[in-house]
């Protein structure tokens, strides 16, 4: 016990400072973004503060920010899950015509379903990665365009308008409450408890292990397969949720709801301070990422950019967010090397993180 | 060990073959409770693959496996967990996104109500762990950029954290410093004197000595012998992990090499890559085969990889036929005259979706093109000559190289760089994982080389191959060059005294 003496608590104290800064960083530094945005927007217009502006910023953001979340716990996992805007087309064009076969339909049943279906579209994802051990690059690719495909064959030459739909169910996509619309409450309470699940649950601790390294996640008895598995039916299930809120926000359906949406949502994924190798990052992160992305959709008209020029803009955003976390994490490497106090018999093993195994 | 006590762990008969290779044949293992088991045997005999089975981490072909006497089947990791049995590994298995007290308890976190992670006991017993230990570790930091020392400790941490009942370490001191071996071995001795079994592998005698009370041999994926420690010497332990005949497979001629005293072809000079190697010099001349043998992890591979331009160097330099080589650059020393056939030929070797001719034309594609484009007619009239010239046997060279035999595909990966003709020719690990035949015939090859004049280094962890082939046997321990013993000189236990740094040969 001699050696407890050996190196002081400041080592300690030192290393966790660098971690919170760190954590910290990520989240804030996304958080300051979206202030300074709107900020600057409100400067060159002040109607965009306005609280109808505001409500429709949330509005909008609602429906990114939940495939967001599901998004952002699947790409934890090093995985990736690019059938979502399909899943959420095919929930929407369901929940519709749930409406005009069964009118009285109750909207919580509604909801369940829509989480249901999206959960059996996750369960087939989430089979096919582990069953053909494919990439899921590949196979949720696939899934895509299958899932497309059915909503296609199922809505060709029907369109479903707010008229069919309960008024009651409509006014839940465009009502607010105290300032707040509903949509958006159903997405913080999605985003609370999937951030309290990632953070307090073991089996959302194991998600972050499977991503970080899966081979000491299987030494560590971690069941990866069926950790990943549950990940994809998460991801569908909100990607189905969202699709019911997408039924009831615009009211008019055909088979072209949420496409095109999948890499939008890859985009705020990583935006928001998600490794796309997986192991960090949180939900939280993703949602302000969404948010910032909707954002500036929202304020570059505003602000007088040419509409050409916003595509630019959202992909000069993905690239800052890139580097800014490849330099906080050799920034981070060098001070916890140094706060470790030993020497450093490797110093190039954790420079780069390890390629992605398939 | 008292008669009477039965065993904590046996295992017998074990068999494990991956693909056509049988990695054990044979194994066998006694640890009873109170006692520090040494494991030793060349690279390649099979104690890795033994530590995995022992983990779960693989499942033995045949064979049994019995706890306290009862046999029991070990389906995976979580398994042997259960069991009781903790393993440290040669390279810690961390997650470098997870702070250092999730890593210890990943799998098995300590939860309060509603199943939740119950952090403040996680760090708790985190900090009672590494005061155990003796040692401050921030519970809170994460894994990214720990030492390979700290690292270790960690693993210990966790093997410590659910009272293993047997504790398996694989070579857990090649990163660690006198102090921190101390320490790790008082707490293997703690644990030991609780009435936990410790099965330890190391290449170092002298610590193997130092903690094992019973030391048992493994050559070749089988069991050789079981011993108190107190009855062996280093001398005895060398000659049963070597133990066995020089085949009649190396067709290298006595004399050979030996009668070129021509200039150096290659010449190293002060070597240094921070914490992997340290001014390595050497120099091999034209028509000389030089081996370059050592244990695994003594920088052998690596050495070969700077000297190629694969990976840089922070120091030294490299000349060919006198001209200095840029540092990090393949395609310069391939100009150079250089060819490296790498360790890892599926990975490194070959482009296992190309057919075999593309894979043998890859390097020369822009000698054979013309104008830029080039004839498939002309790529496999290459193709076929080397081919030919290697013996290599494919269906179809338009087949996938994939589907050949590992012996085919490294002849594939010789004839690949064979036909650049080069000066110096670097082999790493040759004839690692073929069968017979064709490793007579890879021998037969690299001496073909070197009597045209090749400046031919080989990276070797077969010691009758290192002891067969070369000329001269340049031996590493632990990223610097302990020995260089000329052909008379070098026999098995010259090279593993070496090796090991056990000393000079008694």
């Amino acid at each position: 016990m001699t050696a407890v003496a050996e190196r002081p608590g400041e080592t300690r104290v030192r290393g966790r400072v660098v971690v919170q800064r760190f954590f910290l960083a990520r989240e804030l530094g996304i958080g300051l973004a979206l202030v300074l945005l709107i900020t600057v927007t409100a400067i060159v217009n002040s109607r965009f503060l306005s609280a109808q502006s505001i409500k429709d910023l949330l509005l909008g953001s609602t429906i990114l920010a939940i495939l967001a979340t599901g998004q952002a716990i699947v790409v934890i996992t090093r995985n990736v899950d690019l059938s979502v805007g399909s899943v959420l087309g095919l929930s929407a064009f369901a929940t519709g015509s749930l409406f005009v076969a069964a009118p009285g339909t109750p909207i919580p049943v509604a909801l369940a379903l829509g989480l249901a279906l999206g959960a059996v579209a996750g369960a087939v994802n989430g089979l096919l990665i582990a069953a053909a051990r494919v990439p899921a690059l590949v196979v949720t690719l696939g899934t895509l365009y299958v899932f497309r495909g059915i909503d296609y064959t199922w809505a060709t030459g029907k369109q479903i308008n707010a008229a069919d739909m309960p008024p009651g169910f409509l006014r839940m996509g465009t009502n607010a409450v105290l300032g707040v619309p509903v949509l958006a409450m159903f997405a913080v309470v999605v985003l609370v408890v999937a951030g309290y699940y990632m953070r307090s649950f073991a089996s959302g601790r194991e998600l972050y292990a499977i991503g970080s390294e899966p081979a000491a996640a299987r030494l560590s008895g971690i069941p990866v397969g069926r950790r990943v598995f549950g990940a994809f039916v998460l991801s569908g299930a909100l990607a189905g949720l969202a699709g019911v809120l997408h039924a009831a926000r615009f009211g008019t359906l055909d088979a072209n709801a949420g496409i095109n949406s999948e890499l939008n949502v890859v985009a705020a994924v990583v935006v928001g301070g998600v490794a796309i190798f997986g192991g960090s990052g949180s939900v939280y992160g993703a949602a302000l990422g969404a948010m910032l992305l909707t954002t500036i959709d929202a304020a570059l008209p505003v602000l007088g950019v040419n509409p050409f020029w916003q595509r630019a803009a959202v992909g000069a955003l993905i690239l800052a967010a890139i580097g800014l976390d490849r330099v906080l994490m050799a920034r981070i490497g060098a001070q916890l090397r140094v706060a470790g106090g030993r020497k450093v018999v490797k110093p190039a093993a954790d420079k780069g993180r390890r390629p992605r195994r398939a | 060990m008292a008669a009477p006590t039965p065993p904590l762990l046996s295992l017998s008969g074990v068999h494990k073959s991956f693909g056509a290779v049988a990695a054990l044949r044979e194994a066998r293992l006694e640890l009873y409770p109170g006692e520090a088991h040494g494991l030793v045997g060349e690279n390649g005999a099979g104690k890795s693959t033994l530590v995995r089975i022992l983990s779960g981490a693989h499942a033995p072909d045949a064979g049994h496996l019995a706890l306290d006497g009862r046999p029991v089947a070990l389906h995976g990791p979580a398994d042997a967990r259960a069991a009781g049995i903790a393993v440290i590994y040669q390279e810690p298995t961390l997650f470098p996104d997870l702070s250092v007290a999730e890593n210890i308890f990943m799998g098995r976190q300590p939860l309060r109500s509603f199943r939740r992670v119950d952090r403040a006991a996680m760090r708790a017993r985190a900090t009672e762990l590494f005061a155990r230990l003796g040692v401050h570790l921030d519970p809170d930091r994460p894994a990214r950029g720990l030492s390979i020392a700290d690292q270790q400790l960690v693993e210990i941490a966790k093997a410590l954290s659910f009272d293993a009942r047997v504790l398996v370490m694989d070579e857990p001191t090649a990163a660690l410093s006198g102090v921190e071996v101390e320490r790790l071995f008082g707490v293997a001795r703690s644990l030991r004197d609780a009435g936990a079994a410790v099965l330890f592998i190391s290449h170092r005698f002298d610590e193997v000595f130092a903690l094992c009370q019973r030391i048992t041999v493994m050559r070749d994926g089988q069991w050789v012998s079981t011993d108190p420690a107190a009855d062996l010497t280093v001398d005895q332990l060398v000659r049963r992990m070597v133990g066995r005949e020089i085949s009649t497979l190396f067709p290298r001629p006595e004399t050979a090499g030996e009668t070129s005293d021509g200039d150096p072809v290659l010449e190293v000079s002060g070597l240094t890559r921070h914490g992997v190697f340290e001014d390595v010099s050497f120099a091999v001349r034209g028509g000389e085969i030089v081996a370059l043998a050592g244990l695994v992890g003594a920088g052998r591979s690596e050495v070969a990889r700077a000297v190629f331009g694969v990976d840089s160097y922070d120091g030294g330099e490299v000349r060919v036929a006198g001209r200095r080589l840029p540092r990090g650059r393949p395609e310069a020393a391939i100009a150079a005259g250089l060819a490296l056939v790498p360790e890892d030929r599926r990975q490194q070797g070959l482009v296992m979706d190309l057919s075999v001719e593309r894979n043998v034309t890859l390097v020369r594609r822009w000698a054979l093109a013309r104008l830029g484009l080039l004839g498939a007619r002309s790529e496999r009239r290459f193709a076929r000559t080397w081919t030919e010239r290697l013996q290599v046997r494919a269906g179809a060279l338009s087949d996938d190289v994939s589907t050949l035999s590992g012996g085919n595909q490294q002849k594939a990966v010789l004839a690949k760089w064979l036909s650049t003709d080069p000066q110096v020719l670097i082999v790493d690990e040759p004839t690692r994982g073929i069968d017979v035949a064709t490793k007579a015939e890879v021998h037969r090859l690299l001496s073909e080389q070197a009597a045209g004049g090749v400046a031919v280094l080989m990276v070797s962890s077969e010691l009758p191959e290192v002891l067969g082939m070369a000329d001269r046997v340049l031996v590493m321990h632990e990223g610097r060059l302990v020995a260089d013993i000329p052909r008379h000189r070098a026999d098995e236990e010259s090279v593993m005294f070496a090796a090991t740094a056990s000393g000079e040969k008694p």
